[in-house]
């Protein structure tokens, strides 16, 4: 029987995450996944960027690449597309996904490159101090928003739906089964999946923004949640107002819904299979010879 | 040689690459790079490869290292404002060690400039480009059969030394068309990178070998293994110590170095005048050194040579430094405002003038220009020798 230890590294512990933090969490519910599908660990490839949750390959017993901020998802789609057979997770906070690496998000949707996106979305970057991010609530304090912050911030399953995500999903650290349930279904996706997953970040936005200790983040998180009706079928094509606003942090007022669930499912063919069809057409016009005799 | 073609800059790349074992291209288009991006899309899928067009630049050298360390030879082609974006991710490839080959058709900068225009302006970018300390290693073909030949030598050097090689060509080179020999089945030396061997658990990727280069296994086999940008120890595990970082530091920048002998030679030409006259060398690479050697077969009566590094970084200083020897001054001939002077001088400076035949307007370089710095500096050398009452006794 495989468990999720089978793909911690146990040497590398304790955590080096805050007290509080919801990140070590959702690293049990994705190596749990990985038990739950019996996933060989010569077969994954975690590729993380820079952040908090960017560090989490420290502690995973895969093969791993730990790149550059916000370019996780670029090196996974170069990983996924040559090798399409292997599972490809890219690990990603708010900051690595939504802000820097905006664009390769975006485009990983619309491509529908397979290749399954953990992302703790914390509402601020944790790794340097607590600034804003692009998932940051308008009117929030954060190091760098000492007034109040002036933007709005990204839905970010909306935005992946919107890009054209095969799977999109959310949940909170707090509802760990359902997390854990949720990263299967994105791991068995062909296409691009996103699982969004709303964490506190007690050491920074929950301070500068009065949402009390750790305690009283996670129990916010379970009474904000509205888990959405058993997802729709593989054949609903989501539109975007479906995944509803994350409005997750609460603001200074709190008590704002968390939808959580399958928010939206557009199956359609992932760039593997899409580009197996091209390499049938190359090699069957492939004929002549080749461009230089050709000329 | 099987077979002659008539080929562009741009495709000799191509067919380099295909001929060196590349089967995975990420790029985004640009001047005067694109027909790589074209004809990697038409070609590569028939040989059951990957071509992919990324999203910009960053995300195309981020891609490159995936694939690398999935197992691919994989390669990218851009120019300046592209190879900027690159910068990021080839301090990736270099941290993590992945092969890779970036060919950078130099055009005029800075910024979008003259986008279609030739310039040679980024030679220091190909050194310093990207942040920290870290090795460079960059060619430069001169024409367009070593535009395939030199292709070839820079995934064989990104494969067996386990870093990014930048090909440094230019707009003119990229759009001219030559005759190319091409080599026949079986004639071709292609490397392949170091693999691992022996029990998998045992396995630490960042565990060098005799050479400095660690052994590269690929993603999906018996190996498991991390890779990091942090800082890391041979098990490839991120490490803050102060020992660790510099044992891999100085091993990632003396990794070049220590293999120079598999680097491509500079070529080295010679050309008449009379005995006692003053001795110009020319030091160009690409489409400049096809200049300086048109000056050489305009002026046979001048006492010239002309030194062309193929490998551009490391700059091959002990040659040069050798050769100055024979000469009396040195003119770097290079499409830009002085880039390839400043490591001329850094090499030489103190024991011959060196100035620099620059053009940096988007237009290639003439021989009439840079044979009036060679007259002008001829003159002033004879002037001086006189000047000195011939005391040295060389003219």
């Amino acid at each position: 029987m495989v468990s999720y230890l089978d793909y911690l590294d146990e040497s590398a512990l304790p955590l080096m995450w805050c007290p509080g933090c919801g990140d070590g969490t959702i690293l049990k519910a994705l190596l749990g996944a990985f038990a739950c599908l019996g996933l060989r660990r010569e077969e994954i490839v975690v590729v993380t960027g820079i952040g908090c949750w960017g560090k989490a390959d420290d502690y995973i017993r895969t093969n791993a690449i730990h790149g550059t901020h916000g370019r996780a998802l670029a090196v996974a789609t170069g990983v996924k597309a040559f090798r399409p057979e292997l599972t490809v997770v890219a690990l990603m906070g708010d900051g690595d996904c939504a802000t820097i690496g905006g664009n390769h998000f975006i485009h990983a949707a619309r491509r529908n490159i397979g290749v399954t996106a953990v992302v703790a979305n914390n509402l601020n970057y944790g790794m340097t101090g607590g600034q804003y991010s692009g998932t940051t609530p308008p009117g929030s304090r954060t190091s760098t928003s000492p007034y109040g912050h002036a933007e709005d911030a990204f839905d970010l399953c909306a935005l992946a739906a919107a890009a054209g995500a095969s799977f999109v999903a959310r949940t909170t650290v707090y509802h760990y089964k359902q997390m854990e349930r949720l990263i299967v279904g994105a791991l068995q996706e062909p296409g691009f999946s996103l699982v969004e997953v709303i964490s506190p970040c007690p050491t920074y936005y929950g301070r500068f923004n009065h949402q009390g200790r750790a305690r009283e983040m996670w129990r916010s998180l379970r009474e904000r949640a509205r888990p959405v009706a058993p997802g729709p079928g593989p054949e609903d094509t989501s539109r975007p107002g479906r995944t509803g606003q994350v409005e997750a942090d609460g603001g200074p007022s709190g008590g704002r819904p968390i939808l959580t669930g399958v928010l939206a499912r557009n199956r359609r063919p992932s760039f593997s299979e899409r580009y197996a069809e091209v390499v049938r057409a190359a090699q069957a016009g492939a004929t002549e010879g080749g461009e230089l005799d050709a000329r | 040689m099987a077979r002659v073609a008539f080929l562009q800059g741009n495709e000799a790349v191509l067919e380099g690459a295909i001929a060196a074992g590349a089967r995975f291209y990420a790029g985004y288009p640009i001047t005067p790079s694109s027909e790589i991006a074209e004809l990697a899309s038409r070609r590569l899928p028939a040989l059951g490869g990957v071509f992919i067009q990324m999203e910009d630049e960053i995300a195309s050298m981020a891609a490159l290292v995936g694939a690398s360390l999935a197992g691919a030879k994989a390669f990218t082609a851009t120019s300046g404002p592209g190879f900027s974006l690159m910068q990021e991710n080839i301090g990736l490839a270099v941290m993590v060690e992945a092969p890779c080959v970036v060919v950078d058709v130099m055009r005029s900068g800075p910024s979008t400039g003259l986008a279609t225009k030739p310039a040679q302006a980024d030679i220091m970018q190909a050194r310093w480009g990207t942040h920290g300390d870290h090795p460079a290693l960059a060619l430069a073909p001169a024409s367009v059969e070593e535009c395939f030949y030199l292709t070839v030598a820079a995934f064989n050097l990104a494969e067996r030394l386990r870093m990014p090689v930048v090909l440094l060509s230019d707009e003119v080179l990229g759009h001219m068309r030559e005759r190319v020999g091409l080599p026949g089945p079986g004639e071709l030396e292609v490397w392949e990178r170091p693999r691992p061997s022996g029990d998998a658990r045992a396995y630490r990727p960042y565990l060098p070998g005799p050479d400095g280069v660690p052994p590269l296994a690929a993603f999906g086999g018996p190996y498991v293994f991390h890779a990091t940008s942090s800082m890391h120890d041979e098990r490839g595990v991120s490490a803050n110590d102060a020992k660790t970082a510099a044992e891999t530091i100085r091993r990632l920048v003396t990794k070049v170095e220590r293999n120079a002998h598999l680097l491509p030679e500079p070529e080295v030409i010679t050309s008449g005048g009379p005995a006692g006259g003053p001795r110009v060398l020319f030091v160009a690479i690409g489409s400049s050194a096809r200049t300086a050697l048109q000056v050489m077969l305009d002026h046979p009566e001048a006492a010239l040579g002309l030194f062309r590094p193929r490998t551009v970084w490391p700059f091959p200083e002990t040659r040069l430094d050798r050769l100055v020897d024979e000469y009396d001054a040195v003119v770097v001939v290079e499409m830009n405002t002085g880039q390839l002077v400043c490591e001329v001088e850094r090499v030489v400076g103190r024991r011959l003038p060196v100035v620099g035949a620059l053009r940096s307007d988007g237009e290639m370089i003439t021989p009439d220009e840079v044979w009036e710095t060679v007259s002008g500096l001829m003159g002033a050398l004879k002037a001086a020798a006189a000047g000195q009452g011939g005391g040295s006794g060389r003219w």
